[in-house]
């Protein structure tokens, strides 16, 4: 039974590689501004299915709804839909041909068909949000990795998502560059973005998260508010897996 | 249709020029075995003096290179095939073609080792001179291996280039294939011969560029 | 006379280079003509075979590699000579010039198409996804994202090649255009003099170095770039 008040409802979810099943089946409603955070060993299926909810991977069966539109009816607008998905890859995925202005404007323009100086205006205006409002005509390669991933969220946020999907946001960044793009995704929260995230920052799980997803071998082991899960787990899976973060 | 095969595949006409143009494809082959090794002999003395440590021996190097590549092979070929009598040298076409060859495709040979042995990290130098290696043998042993493994592509590439290249010989009267084709075809006044010594140059050259569409082809992450 | 005056009566005669110079330079305008036109046609179709070959439909893309391998694995003078004499007797008739313009325009393109895809192979994966991941369609992808970043790191190599292939306009002279290496060989028939010759190979120099400059100009900068 799709449930019609969440933003993203995922229902009998299946992908495979080959013979390979990577999603054997997953259910994940995710409500209206919540934080739900996604955690499980290497290889358990979690980028694939933050890829599946914005279709850069075709599922082969079950249902993505988001904001109740179901993503894998042909009939669906994707790009249109995708405009309304955020997604922040591991590797930032900065244009680097392009000045970091230009990055955040070329969907509005391009597919949104706004006016240039529109473009701009919310471009910057995103900038502002993310603390790079100085950094608009500066190119990629020209920031540190910390910056870089803020304006690859200030991308997704000037497109007005109605919920973000974070793939290990904060992996490819130096320990002391992690902090800059934690306070982004707090202030997201705090503005009432519904996210996503796939992640090993268990002290901002435990602090962000409305809950935490827990998924192993391609099938959600147990969920349950941050205190649970991490206080309190149920499986032995979770807790071996806990138990090698120190955690 | 039939137009078009009796024009361009007349199997009677290519059956008769068969031998003619076999026997140009023997030319070519000894044209390749002459032309080739000049080329990457000479292209390999091109670079090491492009690598000098002397600017004074380095720059004219690289003037020449340059004037080699802006100056067709064609061009050089006729220079040679054609003025040189009037400063009383004249070069057989088979001499003639081997000279210009040497010049042309020294210098293009020479370009693709010198990016090679540049590609070497001078990390290697110093190994292999710390372990008491002279600098030509470093050269030898350590660093030329090394550049040709990691230019073996171009190297290729630029060899398919000169086996095609061999057909301007044709131009100078040097019966190879091309020019028996040629020959053939003024004979029949048909252009089937010329179609068939296509279809040996494809032979022979279509699977090095198939080998080369896959070694250049490296997909991105 | 001793060998230095031989020399010079021979290779730069100044009757011979007063009477022919005009030549070479007619010769220089229509090789320059030949050179652009075969640039601007070549680099055009090899870069829309290359973006319609990032469709990946097989069929399209079977003859794509196909007229990329023939015109990589013939000698252009062959396929010169195949067009020039084979299209009369089925009926067309082009010009020298038109054949020379043709021919070279298409071995430019199959070139060109190699290293265009090979560009377009070496954008990592997540540009295509991130572009995707915004709402932008797989064509607006390939235009506003991947081809600006694919061509930026083909130019030196394009470079290069499209130099050896222009200068091939020389084999025009083998079917009677006009370009600079025809009115050399002409003239040199005329004044039984090895100045054309020469000035010719210089037309060519004075033509193309600056080119062969740029592009080992470009290729330092691209080293510089990677690095
Ligand atoms: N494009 C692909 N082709 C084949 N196998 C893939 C592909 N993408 C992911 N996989 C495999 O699917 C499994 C799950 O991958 P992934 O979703 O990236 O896991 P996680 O993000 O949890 O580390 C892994 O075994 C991985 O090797
Ligand atoms: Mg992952």
């Amino acid at each position: 039974m799709p449930d019609s008040a969440a933003m993203l409802d995922v229902a009998g979810l299946r992908k495979r590689f080959g013979t390979l099943e990577v999603l054997r089946g997953i259910d994940l409603t995710v409500r209206p501004q919540e934080l739900v955070f996604v955690i499980g060993p290497s290889g358990s299926g979690k980028s694939t299915l933050l890829r599946c909810c914005n279709r850069l991977e075709e599922p082969d069966e079950g249902s993505i709804r988001v904001d109740g539109v179901e993503l894998l009816d042909p009939r669906t607008d994707i790009n249109a839909m995708r405009r309304q998905i955020g997604m922040v890859f591991q590797s930032f995925n900065l244009y680097p041909h392009m000045t970091v202005l230009a990055n955040i404007t070329l969907a509005l323009r391009k597919s949104l068909g706004k006016s240039r100086a529109e473009a701009r205006d919310i471009g910057e205006a995103a900038l502002a949000r993310v603390g790079l409002a100085d950094k608009a005509g500066a190119y990629p390669a020209q920031l540190s990795g910390g910056q870089q991933q803020r304006a690859a969220i200030a991308r997704a946020v000037a497109l007005e998502p109605k919920i973000m999907l974070f793939d290990e946001p904060t992996s490819a960044l130096d320990p002391e560059l992690v902090g800059s793009v934690l306070a982004v995704m707090r202030e997201l929260r705090g503005a009432g973005m519904t996210m996503v995230v796939v992640s090993h920052e268990m002290r901002f799980a435990r602090e962000a998260a409305d809950r935490v997803v827990f998924m192993d071998a391609g099938a959600i082991v147990e969920e349950g508010p941050p205190e649970q899960i991490f206080g309190a787990p149920r499986h032995a899976r979770t807790r071996s897996f806990l138990a090698d973060f120190g955690g | 249709m039939d137009v078009f095969v009796s024009q361009f595949l007349n199997v009677e006409i290519i059956a008769q020029a068969w031998p003619l143009l076999l026997r140009g494809l023997g030319m070519t082959a000894l044209l390749c075995a002459a032309v080739i090794p000049l080329g990457l002999v000479g292209g390999l003395l091109v670079a090491l003096v492009c690598l000098s440590r002397h600017r004074a021996v380095r720059w004219p190097a690289f003037v020449l290179v340059d004037f080699f590549r802006a100056v067709p092979p064609l061009v050089l070929l006729i220079f040679i095939y054609a003025g040189l009598p009037f400063a009383g040298i004249r070069p057989s076409p088979f001499v003639a073609v081997c000279v210009a060859f040497l010049l042309n495709t020294g210098a293009y040979y020479g370009e693709i080792y010198r990016a090679g042995i540049e590609s070497i990290g001078k990390g290697q130098w110093e190994a292999a001179r710390s372990t008491g290696l002279t600098a030509g043998q470093t050269l030898t042993w350590v660093i030329i291996p090394q550049a040709v493994r990691n230019v073996l592509p171009d190297l290729v590439s630029n060899t398919v280039e000169v086996v095609k290249l061999t057909s301007i010989a044709s131009v100078v009267a040097l019966p190879e294939l091309l020019y028996s084709a040629d020959m053939a075809r003024s004979l029949t006044y048909n252009p089937s011969p010329i179609v068939a010594a296509a279809a040996i140059y494809l032979a022979l050259l279509w699977p090095c560029v198939r080998l080369l569409s896959r070694l250049e082809h490296r997909v991105g992450r | 006379m001793d060998s230095s005056t031989i020399f010079l009566d021979a290779f730069l005669n100044p009757a011979v280079i007063d009477r022919y110079l005009p030549d070479i330079l007619k010769g220089m305008v229509v090789t320059v003509e030949v050179a652009l036109a075969v640039v601007a046609t070549g680099i055009a179709l090899g870069l829309a075979l290359a973006a319609l070959r990032s469709f990946r439909v097989r069929a399209v893309n079977a003859a794509i590699v196909l007229f990329v391998d023939v015109f990589r694995a013939l000698p252009p003078l062959v396929v010169i000579l195949i067009v020039y004499f084979g299209l009369p007797s089925v009926g067309i008739t082009l010009s020298g010039f038109a054949v020379l313009w043709l021919v070279l325009s298409l071995v430019l393109a199959a070139f060109a198409e190699e290293i265009f895809w090979s560009g377009i192979l070496s954008i990592r994966k997540g540009q295509w996804e991130a572009a995707r991941s915004t709402g932008l369609t797989f064509v607006q992808t390939l235009v506003w994202v991947i081809l600006p970043q694919a061509v930026r790191m083909t130019v030196p190599p394009l470079t290069n090649r499209t130099i050896a292939i222009t200068k091939n306009s020389a084999l025009g002279a083998v079917i009677g255009v006009p370009e600079i290496l025809m009115q050399a060989q002409t003239a040199q028939s005329f004044s039984g003099n090895a100045t054309p010759l020469l000035l010719g190979a210089i037309a060519y120099i004075v033509l193309f170095v600056p080119v062969v400059a740029l592009g080992r100009w470009l290729e330092t900068r691209f080293a510089w770039g990677r690095s």
